[in-house]
């Protein structure tokens, strides 16, 4: 059954707001979480992923790999709809002792396939994943999401390579490319131009989408080659909420009561389609 | 099956750790229908040619990138391969030191590396591909084994050992070819148990790798010099087997001996234990004194930074005496 995408979209937005808001002034990655959310909605809601949350080893399954991990809070969120995190897990966060940190660690009942959050590191582990489904002649996808400030890490584009060698097209590597990093924008920091014809030049099956408008995503989803995929999503970090977006303070921040009650109200009027 | 006799020992000593450790696995490859060889492109180096033209869908190579490498041997082992790296020692393990530190300390998979031309041999190379640190640096990661074998057949158990093993083990490969038979015939081998090579009650050596050749020619002379030495062969130095140490407590002097800075290898491992205990003997460290030496052939490193046996047994009878 297909699922209302913006609705799950919706929520995914408000388990960001209400776990950020709980951590307090642990403090929590806010923008590069939204601007995931639409990616995230449309692969789950549109029945892209094959999983079964009461059997999390299922060997069939797909594989959801989040590589930039400072986004754990939409991947939490997701994996919270899907069934495999319950909300004393999600009220635990970050506390002392808690499963679920600022970055993802691994935990296979939790639905958390590895630890992540050192860029780069899961995209080339998602390349082994991909490469051990295909000499398994598995038909498992791999989904791997990753930020355009980790395009960075050179070590991204050596499994690029790798996975393009591989002819691995059960791999599709997505980009959120929000035009920011950490400290400035990727303008700033470090250019990332032509990159999909960049990419198209690597042997990847390129794609670039609104990562807001929940149609192209599905079509880039569907689109396939002999290639790897990459989906660069153009999304706006802190997608969703007025204070949030284009502000690069949101990359990690606090959230406090007046905000996050601000940002509630915000939540229905969400301009994804 | 690997048979070892005393011709086929002559043979891989011929050859070398890194060529026995190609052929080790040409002949164990067979046992393990899940086993992979990942390489980043030193196929040649580590003795896999033949491995490569008989199996070529259990070679991957995923080019000189060491950083993917243990990325894709992490996705692989996780999915579940039997997963063995291969590259030059500083590229196994320095170049790609987070992905060691994340993929196979912190998520414990089990992944064996082997690195190739460990230590000195490579000096005639300058060194960039030396590998000196190795040990030191993936010491302080836990949920490794390290190891480095005496010679080829201790090579041999030592890959069979680490197939079995449900920790990720560092193989250590250090010499070239033609190297001294350490073990002349078969004998028990376990990661995290040292092997006596010689008995002696004054003096005891600690060592591992190749340059055990060093310090039982050095044994001899200490011995003809009335200075009773003991060699012993710790090829783990990560778990280190305890209870050798606790049997070192007994002598008058404990060394030991790497090919290795001073700082992090075998002496330091022994050192943590020791410090634990009220009494115990001198212990000095002999090895590469945290410095880089002008670069030149293995003989002459060795000689320049006190490895060889004269300098040992010198070492020896200045702190004994």
């Amino acid at each position: 059954m297909k699922l209302n995408s913006l609705e799950v979209s919706k929520k995914i937005k408000r388990i960001i707001l209400d776990t950020a808001f709980k951590a307090g002034h642990k403090s929590a990655h806010i923008g590069g979480a939204l601007s995931l959310s639409d990616i995230l909605s449309v692969l789950y809601a549109n029945n892209f992923i094959k999983f079964d949350c009461n059997n999390p080893g299922w060997k069939n399954r797909d594989r959801l790999i989040l590589s930039k991990g400072h986004a754990c809070l939409a991947y939490y969120a997701l994996l919270h709809i899907m069934g495999f995190i319950n909300e004393k897990d999600l009220d635990m966060f970050e506390n002392d002792g808690a499963d679920l940190l600022g970055h993802p660690i691994k935990n296979l009942e939790k639905g958390i396939e590895y630890s992540t959050g050192s860029l780069g590191i899961g995209v080339s582990i998602s390349v082994g994943v991909a490469l051990a489904a295909k000499l398994k002649l598995q038909d498992h996808k791999v989904y791997t999401f990753l930020g355009d400030g980790e395009l960075n890490e050179g070590s991204v584009w050596e499994a690029f390579m790798c996975a393009a060698k591989y002819s691995l097209n059960n791999l599709t590597f997505i980009i959120d490319k929000n035009n920011h990093q950490q400290t400035g924008t990727t303008e700033f920091i470090m250019r990332n131009e032509n990159l999909k014809e960049k990419l198209l030049n690597f042997n990847l099956n390129a794609q670039e989408v609104d990562g807001h408008n929940h149609n192209d995503i599905e079509n880039a989803l569907k689109n396939q080659n002999e290639n790897p995929k990459v989906i660069i999503a153009n999304t706006i970090k802190g997608r969703g909420f007025s204070f949030a977006e284009n502000n690069n303070i949101w990359h990690h921040s606090v959230l406090t009561e007046k905000i996050y009650k601000d940002a509630l109200i915000e939540i229905d009027n969400d301009k994804s389609k | 099956m690997i048979k070892v006799n005393e011709a086929n020992i002559k043979i891989w000593s011929a050859l070398g750790t890194r060529a026995t450790f190609g052929m080790s696995i040409l002949e164990i490859v067979e046992k393990y229908e899940n086993l992979l060889i990942l390489t980043a492109d030193v196929s040649t180096s580590a003795g896999l040619d033949r491995f490569k033209k008989k199996y070529p869908n259990k070679l991957i190579d995923v080019g000189i990138a060491e950083q993917n490498m243990i990325g894709v041997a992490t996705g692989l082992s996780n999915e579940g391969f039997k997963v063995i790296t291969t590259t030059f020692s500083p590229f196994q393990t320095l170049r790609c030191l987070e992905q060691i530190k994340v993929n196979l300390g912190y998520m414990k998979t089990n992944i064996s590396m082997v690195g190739l031309a460990s230590g000195l041999v490579l000096g005639n190379l300058g060194f960039t591909h030396c590998s000196i640190e190795d040990v030191g640096v993936l010491r302080s990661i836990p949920n490794l084994n390290i190891v480095c074998p005496a010679d080829s057949l201790e090579t041999i158990k030592a890959v069979e050992s680490m197939l079995q093993s449900d920790k990720s083990t560092y193989l250590r490969l250090t010499g070239g070819s033609n190297n001294k038979i350490i073990n002349k015939t078969d004998y028990d081998f376990k990661i995290g148990k040292a092997v006596q090579l010689k008995d002696g009650k004054d003096v005891i050596l600690i060592s591992n790798g190749v340059i055990l050749k060093e310090c039982l020619e050095a044994a001899k002379y200490l011995d003809s010099f009335g200075i009773s030495t003991k060699v012993v062969n710790s090829h783990t130095i990560k778990p280190l087997d305890i209870d050798m140490v606790m049997d070192a407590k007994n002598f008058k002097l404990i060394v030991t001996v790497e090919e290795h800075n001073i700082i992090g290898g075998l002496g330091s491992a022994v050192a943590e234990v020791l410090s634990k205990e009220k009494t115990k003997p001198q212990h000095i460290f002999i090895g590469i004194n945290d410095y880089y030496e002008k670069g030149g052939s293995y003989q002459y490193l060795l000689e320049k930074y006190g490895l060889k046996s004269e300098k040992i047994v010198e070492r020896v009878k200045k702190n004994y005496e």
